[in-house]
This record gives structure tokens, C-alpha cells and sequence, in this order.
């Protein structure tokens, strides 16, 4: 957990100030809302269908029990009762009034907690894995370089209105959890040949409607060199991004209409001029933020205890979800517990404040005060004892958090689509509850192995439908639903984007088809344990598309 | 449309001059990009100050080598969502060490105050009266901020005060200290 | 964005103009006598001209935002949303929200 100082408060209450001030201003019609917007957005409101929206920075998606508490209070108080987490590892209310923010930025200041960096023109919450500092496969804590970026992009004073919105994803793992190549900048922290660790920096990646994988621009930047080579960076795009066209206004059309080559030379010239100015980093500065980071005071535990091991073999229910949503952990004696948000026929990502007041206890009692939230719209609790799991589970099963679906296809990562957005095509919640009725069946789901289905109302992608196994796209077509489907694309070290599967389907038919498409999975794969996205990697869409539309 | 200098709203002694009308030789001025590049050799020898409008779509550096030579730069926010003077005049105070005026221009409102000043601005032709009035109060909304970019001088990265109420965890840090 | 007053208006059937309101978002239609949370009171319009007309007035009234031309259909003497986007900014979301799964 990063803890925050005076400091940091001090910045987070002076900003609940200036936005009392702002909405007061715009109530009273002093602002337009022309000028107001930009202001709104940079403190995570939106204006949706029915209500102003709130997203909440989650920065890289650690919450401490009390953070977790606030969310729920504010959903109790000011919102419907629940809370929507999102693949950025943030949380978004639904019906909150403009007239209440200040209010509600006001309690969510007392927890440490925010809306800055969750929309508009400037650099948004860095992401990073969700097992950050707990898992077995890193080579450090990428939080502590997310926590140095994030301070250091908080009301950057030249980069607030950038060309357009700006993100930016670290991985330190083999396994990259964080879909680092499909960011603006992805940052991934490994060790060179001297043994020395530092950044591969990527580029230029993004989904949305022209969605690109990143390219490498500097395969080994040192550590001390992070803060100014993103300056350089940003501020090439600063001035150079498209501003004539919202929709070429990423950093990725730049990046492609300049070539990867000429644009990393460009930030190459512009990096040489500020590399070793106020921005180059030391190891006291690294060691000051690091500091700052609170890690668990573990027990001295042996990995597989009698407590745990007894239950597994005499209950098959435990055993199932054991085997599904924990995850070994860097400490011996302790796990990663994944908690399913996705239980049959709910829409997923959502938890009421009942649930996390519960989980925020659960927290207290098993996992050292600590949630996190993963991309896949789950929660985490990071550092539970292994002889705690038993008990642990059926707590978590009275709350309806245990289902044992975690990558597996009912584990669906769905946009907010046309029942909350005011620029959705269509719907997607729906869809993935009406899918998550078809695959309900949990012997089935796991024999059909990791899948990922992934959908999302409109080409903004926020369902990140293109780095779906399944990728689905609601598409209008003479004011009715269609969908699009997608097939193997990935979002992992190797990342790809899903190929079309044919012609978008009408709402009515997407289950069908999407169940047409698994069971064609099912014939196609040349063994049991072959993954859907390597079937398609290896035969491609073609015999899915002549199964699937051959009915049709 | 009220100038803020200095924290106050002042008379505004420089007048524009468009492409092609006359310079009055003691009158101080502020000059189009374009003529001012053209017309760099007879300005050497005016008396009254020179200053100059710079889009914010032309390559800043091109007036570097006739910093020294003005009073004013002024930089453009066609409306204030368009950020690249922001870029532009941290260029210019950071790189180019120009000390001269720098001044907003274009779209300027109460809320971009503070971030025009740490970016290098000490004068801004403000969109709004009621903005101007306010200028002194809104600079002070913030107390911190996390990193160096401030009116020209870079401050530390995360200044910490050893002496703050956080304790003694805490330590100084000056980069540029 | 194009100011509403500028928008190319393509008017085909029964129109009104809705917005959000201002202070808690609510959604609202421009009745006669301006905003109003209720379908029923807003003004409907069937031609490019009067609609056009009436956005214009809606945009100038700040209590709501984001004013816009929605179609309708009149069934039975009452105004119903035209389309789906509509329907489920008037009714809400088109399933059960989170808090009736309960624990
Ligand atoms: S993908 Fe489209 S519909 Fe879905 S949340 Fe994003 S903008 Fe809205």
C-alpha cells in the first residue's frame, strides 16, 4: 500500500476545494458548460444517459480496507447502493448528482481517494499488474514506478491538455498483466545482459477504433531515465498530435503517421535536452517513494498446510474454487485470492456497498487490510495465509464473491454499452448476463479451458472487445443491435488484435452464435488442453466462420 | 480585456501591430510571427520594445536566435482545451532561458491560471473580468505540487519539507538544489 | 460540437427535444413553459423548422445540458420514446440493478 502524507492530503484537499469552487461556479452559471467540461472531466465526471457518472482513481488498483469502506459509504449515501469497477482498475458510480461532488470528493479526500487522472486530455491513471508486489513472476514492485509516474503526471502544468486522453500501462513480470503493448506508453521493467534492470518502452498502442499494437521505441532505458524520456515524449506529442480530429488525435496515429523510427528519433532529440536536468532520478528519490509503500509483516508459514490440504481433499466444492481463484504468492505460506465479480446472470464488475463493507472487513481479518482490483473487473485479496483459505471461502461464498469462474468463459469483461453510456451503439451488459446463463454450467467452463469473452457497446472499446478471445462489438445498423464478433485476439506479451469473425449478428442471435463459435472450438482443437486463442492461432477464423454461418 | 501582471491587473503598454502597418519607432509593440522573422534586421535598432505573437503551431525554436532581442513573447490559446503553448513556453524559459515578458494569450480563463504560471507565464490577457479580479486568490488555490516545472525555475521533483508536520521520514529533495 | 443551432436537422414523424438537467443530471424534455422530467408534458414537434426553433430555446435555458432532438411515437394519445436509447434513458437500464441480487 502506497500512504499518503501530508503532502499528498494536502494536494487532494486543495483540489476538493477548487472543484467546490468550480461546480459552485457553474451552478450559478458563471461557467459555461463549455468551460466547465474539461474541468468536470479532470476530476472523473461525466454526463451519461441518466446521471452524472464518477469514476474514482484506483491508482494501480490497490484500495486499503478503509478505501474500500468509503466506496461503499458513498455508494450508500449518495449513489444506488453499488459500485461499478472497471478494466482500468478504477470504480465508477452511476447516479451521483453534480450538486452532491463536492460532498462526495470531500469524504472520498478523508480516505485519500479521488476522481484526478480518470478522464480528459491528460494523463490518466497508471495501470499496472494487480499482483503488483505479490507475484512469484516479477523481477520488483511496478507500483512503486506506477506511484512515481502518477505523481509525477498528477496537474502536470504542461500536460494537461494534451491532444487527447493518455495512458499509460508497467509490467515488471514475464507475464505481462497489464496489456502493456495496447497503451499509449507501456512500460516494461526487465534486466539487460549486465544484469542491470530498466525499460523497454513501447509506444503507440491502443484499441479504440484504429487499434494498433505499440511499437519499441528504446528496448533498455535506464531506471534514472524514466521520468525525463516520458517527459520527452509527451511533449513531442504534445505538439505534434493531431488536434484537427478527435478521432486521430491519439498518440498512436502520430506514432504511425510519422513511423515508429523517425518518432522514437524525435523524442530521442527532444530526451538529450532534459535527460540529466531536474528530472533524472536517483536512488534516494526511488527510495523515498518505495518507503512510502507499506508491505505486510508475513508470518513464517510452510506452503500447503494440513488446514488447508484436509478441506481441499474432502470438500470438491473448496477444491474447485481453490484450484480456480487462488494464485501462488511471492511469500511462502501465502496466496493471491481472486474474488469472481462475476456471479451467474449479474452484471459484471458490479458489487453492492453491502459486498464491500464485507470484503473490506474480510480484508482486515485475511489479507492485511489490502484489495485490489484487477483488470478483468474482479477484486484480489493479495496476501491471504493458506491455512486461512477454508474459512476465508465461505465467507466469501455468503457474499456471492466465490464463484469459481475466473478465466473462464462466464468471466466476462463488459462495458457499461447503451444501459448506462451516452455513446454506446448498443448494449453489452445484457449480452454478457444472457451469456453468462449459457455457460452456467461450471464442469463445462472448465473443461473449455481459459477464454476470455469480452465486449463492448460501441468502437470505443472500453470492453476491450479487440484483445478478446472473443471480442464482441455492438455496431448499429438501421437503428437495431448488431454485433460484431471477433476471434483470438490476446492482450499479454503476445498481444494481438481479434480477426473478424463475418457479417455483425442481431442482438437476438449473439448467444447462439458465440455458443455456435465454442462449440466449433470444441471439434477444432487438436487436444483437450489446446487454449481457444491458440486454436485460432493455429487453423484461424476460416473453419470457424463455415461452422458457425453454414446454419445461418 | 483586462492584462494580469505581477498578480494585478495592469494597463497593457504594448500595442499590435498587424502584417503591414506601421511601427511607431518608440511605441513598444507586439509584432505578427511572420514579420517579425522578415523584418529582424531593421527592428535592431528601434527604442521602443519589441515583442512578438508566436502561434502555437510554429516550431518554437525558430525564434531562438532573436530571444535577446524582445521584451514580450506571446503565446496563443486559440481556445483553452489547445495545449501546445503549454510546451512552448516551458521550451522558452527552461531551454532557451528567456526572461523576458511571457505572455497568455487567446482563450484565458481563471481556471488555467495556475497551470499558465508554472508553465513559465507572468502575464496573461484574461477572456474575463471577473477572471482577472481573481487572479491572486485562484494562483494560491494549491499549496504543493509534485513536479518541476515552475515558472522557469524547476523546482524538486517532490519537495518535502524535512521540517513538515509528516515527521522525520520525510527528507529534502532538490534536484536542482 | 456543432452548436445546436447549427446542426443539420433531419425531422422524419414526432420529435421533442430532451436534455439532462444541470444539477443532478435528471433527464428532462423542453415542455411549453420549459424542463421537464415528464414525457408527457414536452412539446412535440414534426417538422425541421420548429424543432430547430425549439432546440434553440432549450440551449439558451442553462437548468439543463447537452439539449438534443429525440424522436418519439404517439401511440394512443401519449408520447412514448422513439427509439431504444430513449426508452432506457426514460425507464433506466434495461435489467436489474446490482443491489436486488442482494447477499
Ligand atoms: S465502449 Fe462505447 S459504449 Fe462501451 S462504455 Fe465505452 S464509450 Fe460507452
Amino acid at each position: 500500500m502506497y500512504v499518503y502524507d501530508d503532502f499528498d492530503r494536502t494536494l487532494v484537499d486543495e483540489r476538493v476545494n477548487e472543484f467546490r469552487d468550480q461546480v459552485a461556479r457553474r451552478l450559478s452559471g458563471e461557467l459555461t458548460e463549455d468551460e466547465f467540461k474539461p474541468l468536470r472531466l479532470m476530476n472523473g465526471v461525466y454526463l451519461q444517459l441518466h446521471a452524472y457518472m464518477l469514476r474514482v482513481a484506483i491508482p494501480y488498483g490497490t484500495l486499503s480496507s478503509e478505501q474500500l469502506r468509503t466506496l461503499a459509504h458513498i455508494a450508500r449515501r449518495y449513489d444506488r447502493d453499488y459500485g461499478h469497477f472497471t478494466t482500468r482498475q478504477n470504480l465508477q458510480f452511476n447516479w451521483i448528482k453534480l450538486s452532491d461532488l463536492p460532498d462526495v470528493m470531500a469524504d472520498l479526500a478523508k480516505a485519500g481517494l479521488h476522481g484526478m487522472q480518470t478522464s480528459g486530455n491528460c494523463v490518466r491513471n497508471v495501470t499496472t499488474d494487480q499482483w503488483g508486489g505479490v507475484a512469484p513472476d516479477e523481477i520488483e514492485d511496478p507500483r512503486i514506478w506506477a506511484e512515481i509516474l502518477r505523481q509525477h503526471s498528477t496537474m502536470h502544468p504542461e500536460f494537461t491538455y494534451l491532444p487527447r486522453k493518455f495512458k499509460i500501462a508497467i509490467t515488471a513480470a514475464a507475464h505481462d498483466r497489464a496489456a502493456v503493448r495496447v497503451h499509449d506508453i507501456g512500460l516494461r521493467l526487465h534486466k539487460n545482459g549486465a544484469g542491470e534492470s530498466g525499460f523497454e518502452v513501447v509506444v503507440g498502442g491502443g484499441l479504440g477504433r484504429t487499434p494498433f499494437v505499440g511499437k519499441t521505441i528504446k528496448p533498455f532505458l535506464p531506471k534514472r531515465d524514466l521520468l525525463s524520456y516520458v517527459e520527452a515524449i509527451l511533449r513531442v506529442y504534445n505538439q505534434y498530435g493531431r488536434r484537427d480530429n478527435i478521432y486521430k488525435a491519439r498518440i498512436k496515429i502520430l506514432v504511425h503517421e510519422m513511423g515508429a523510427e523517425k518518432f522514437g528519433a524525435e523524442v530521442d532529440a527532444e530526451w538529450q535536452n532534459i535527460k540529466d536536468g531536474a528530472l533524472a532520478i536517483d536512488l534516494a528519490f526511488i527510495a523515498d517513494i518505495a518507503s512510502r509503500f507499506r508491505y505486510p509483516k508475513y508470518e513464517n508459514l510452510a506452503n500447503e498446510p494440513p488446514a488447508l490440504t484436509q478441506v481441499r481433499s474432502r470438500n470438491s466444492r473448496f477444491d474447485t474454487w481453490f484450484r480456480n481463484s487462488v494464485t501462488p504468492h511471492k511469500q511462502r505460506g501465502y496466496a493471491i485470492v481472486t474474488l469472481s465479480l462475476k456471479p451467474e446472470g449479474a452484471p459484471p464488475g458490479d458489487a453492492t456497498s453491502e459486498q464491500m463493507d464485507a470484503i473490506a472487513s474480510l480484508a482486515d481479518r485475511y489479507s492485511f487490510s489490502e484489495i485490489r482490483v484487477a483488470h478483468e473487473q474482479n477484486l484480489v485479496l493479495p496476501h491471504v495465509a493458506q491455512r486461512d483459505l477454508p474459512v476465508l471461502w465461505e465467507q466469501l461464498e455468503k457474499i456471492g464473491v466465490a464463484t469459481p469462474n475466473v478465466g473462464l468463459v462466464s468471466d466476462i469483461i463488459a462495458c457499461p454499452g447503451l444501459d448506462y453510456c451516452s455513446l454506446a451503439n448498443t448494449r453489452s451488459i445484457p449480452v454478457a448476463q444472457e451469456l453468462t446463463r449459457r455457460f452456467k454450467n461450471l464442469g463445462t467452463q472448465r473443461e473449455l479451458g481459459r477464454l476470455h469473452i469480452n465486449i463492448s457497446g460501441c468502437i470505443n472499446a472500453c470492453g476491450h472487445h479487440h484483445v478478446g478471445h472473443i471480442g464482441i462489438l455492438g455496431v448499429e445498423k438501421n437503428g437495431q443491435e448488431f454485433f460484431q464478433i471477433t476471434l483470438g485476439g490476446r492482450a499479454d506479451e503476445k498481444a494481438e488484435l481479434g480477426c473478424l469473425l463475418g457479417p455483425a449478428v442481431p442482438y437476438a442471435e449473439v448467444a447462439d452464435v458465440i455458443e455456435d463459435v465454442v462449440a466449433a472450438y470444441v471439434e477444432l482443437r487438436d487436444q483437450p488442453n489446446e487454449l481457444f486463442v491458440d486454436t485460432v492461432k493455429r487453423i484461424g477464423v476460416e473453419p470457424f466462420k463455415e461452422r458457425v454461418y453454414a446454419a445461418r | 480585456m483586462p492584462l494580469v501582471k505581477n498578480g494585478a491587473v495592469v494597463e497593457d503598454r504594448f500595442t499590435r501591430v498587424l502584417d503591414d502597418a506601421a511601427i511607431v519607432d518608440d511605441v513598444p509593440v507586439i509584432m505578427p510571427a511572420a514579420r517579425l522573422l522578415a523584418d529582424v534586421g531593421d527592428l535592431a535598432g528601434r527604442r521602443g520594445a519589441t515583442g512578438v505573437l508566436w502561434p502555437n503551431d510554429r516550431d518554437i525554436s525558430q525564434l531562438a536566435p532573436h530571444l535577446d532581442r524582445l521584451a514580450l513573447v506571446a503565446l496563443d490559446f486559440p481556445n483553452f482545451r489547445d495545449g501546445r503553448a503549454y510546451s512552448q513556453a516551458r521550451i522558452l524559459r527552461e531551454r532557451y532561458n528567456y526572461r523576458g515578458e511571457l505572455r497568455a494569450t487567446g482563450q484565458v480563463l481563471r481556471d488555467q491560471f495556475l497551470l499558465l504560471h508554472r508553465a513559465g507565464f507572468d502575464s496573461f490577457e484574461v477572456s474575463k473580468p471577473a477572471d482577472a479580479s481573481a487572479f491572486a486568490e485562484t494562483i494560491a488555490r494549491y499549496s504543493v505540487v509534485y513536479q518541476p516545472a515552475d515558472a522557469g525555475t524547476p523546482a524538486a521533483l517532490r519537495r518535502r519539507n524535512a521540517s513538515s508536520k509528516a515527521g522525520a521520514r520525510v527528507h529534502l529533495r532538490e534536484h536542482d538544489a | 460540437m456543432t452548436a445546436p443551432s447549427q446542426q443539420k436537422l433531419k425531422v422524419h414523424g414526432p420529435v421533442v427535444v430532451t436534455g439532462n438537467r444541470l444539477s443532478d443530471g435528471a433527464v428532462v424534455y423542453r415542455g411549453a413553459i420549459g424542463w421537464t422530467a415528464r414525457l408527457s408534458e414536452a412539446s412535440v414537434v414534426s417538422n425541421a423548422q420548429a424543432a430547430k426553433d425549439l432546440l434553440v430555446l432549450a440551449s439558451k435555458d442553462d437548468a439543463a445540458v447537452g439539449a438534443y432532438v429525440a424522436p418519439v411515437e404517439i401511440n394512443n394519445g401519449q408520447i412514448e420514446p422513439g427509439n431504444l436509447r430513449e426508452r432506457i434513458r426514460l425507464a433506466g437500464p434495461t435489467f436489474d440493478l446490482p443491489a436486488s441480487f442482494g447477499i
